[in-house]
């Protein structure tokens, strides 16, 4: 009675009109104990279809591709020498601005007073030039009173 | 999209992916290689992934495409792994070997099926697709789906009774 059943589904299968559920019922049939002896030979055929999904695929998936490490890698390391670039011109910057400052004064009294010490300080060294100067005058005060003499010596004799 | 919620959205069909992919390329190891390679192409795609109604089928398909280019060019670089595989197990196993004969006959006999009707066998009968999603992986009609399946049944069945048969006398 089963085996007949089978039969017609086993004619379907083969046409390829079976739904899975029927599939199934094949599938049941034939990995049980009490299959008909003139069906044997479609044991093999529906064990293996099971057998065959058991393999599993294991492996670890290497999810980070290489690429999207090195464009990563390359940002990074660009914004690294942005940065770089950025703060050594910032202080750089700030550097030429303090030597631009000349010393100037908002407060004219103030000025007044830098510029007196200013002066004072240029006159002084002058002065100090002057001084030496000055003993080169009293060679030249000899000097004439020297020529002089002689002058009037032999214009004498 | 990140690494966690991938990964949970490929468990439920990598092993078919693998299993598609040991259908057509044999060696298991080249079948592991496809596998990793069609899921790190299909994390590439990742944000784009939403537009595809099914994932699953979108990834049998390029599993499937994956796998005939590589058969190409195996094909033209001329390189054979297909009988080597099985010859290795066979020594030293015998005993286990006859118990497992008859369905290593049936994967055998599923090897020399042209990749089409393996492909579409793999899918039916092992991982049990509606032939609506055959059709939607294949590019195919379902009616042409329906009679390649038919025709890949009865030339396997037709090898297990000679083969049945020769077992008799």
């Amino acid at each position: 009675m089963e085996s007949v059943k089978i039969e017609n589904l086993l004619e379907k299968y083969f046409q390829g009109e079976t739904s899975i559920a029927e599939e199934n019922e094949l599938r049941n049939y034939f990995s049980s104990l009490n299959v008909a002896q003139h069906l044997e030979q479609y044991k093999p055929l529906f064990g293996y279809f099971s057998l065959a999904k058991e393999p599993q695929f294991k492996h670890e998936i290497p999810l980070q591709s290489k690429k999207r490490t090195v464009a990563w890698l390359s940002i990074a390391a660009s914004v690294v020498v942005l940065l770089g670039i950025g703060t050594y011109a910032y202080y750089n910057l700030d550097v030429a601005n303090k030597s631009q400052d000349l010393g100037t004064y908002d407060d004219p009294e103030k000025a007044f007073r830098a510029t007196q010490k200013a002066l004072s300080l240029l006159s002084d060294n002058v002065n100090v030039g002057i001084e030496s100067v000055l003993y080169i005058q009293e060679y030249q005060i000899a000097k004439e009173k020297v020529f002089i003499e002689t002058k009037k010596n032999s214009g004498g004799s | 999209m990140n690494q966690n919620e991938f990964v949970l959205l490929i468990t439920p069909f990598k092993d078919k992916v693998f299993r598609l992919a040991k259908r057509l390329l044999v060696s298991t190891e080249e079948a592991e290689d496809a596998t990793q390679e069609v899921l790190v192409k299909l994390w590439s795609k990742n944000g784009n992934l939403t537009g595809y109604n099914s994932i699953e089928a979108f990834a049998m398909t390029m599993t499937k495409n994956y796998c005939l280019d590589q058969l190409k060019s195996k094909r033209t670089g001329n390189l054979k792994i297909v009988h080597t595989n099985y010859e290795d197990k066979e020594p030293g196993l015998e005993k286990k070997m006859e118990d497992l004969d008859s369905l290593n006959w049936v994967e055998k006999i599923m090897d020399q099926l042209p990749v089409q009707q393996r492909l579409i066998i793999q899918m039916r009968d092992i991982e049990q697709y509606e032939f609506e999603e055959i059709a939607e992986i294949l590019d195919m009609k379902e009616s042409a789906i329906r009679v390649a399946l038919s025709r890949a049944r009865k030339t396997v069945r037709d090898y297990m009774t000679e083969t049945h048969k020769y077992g008799i006398s």
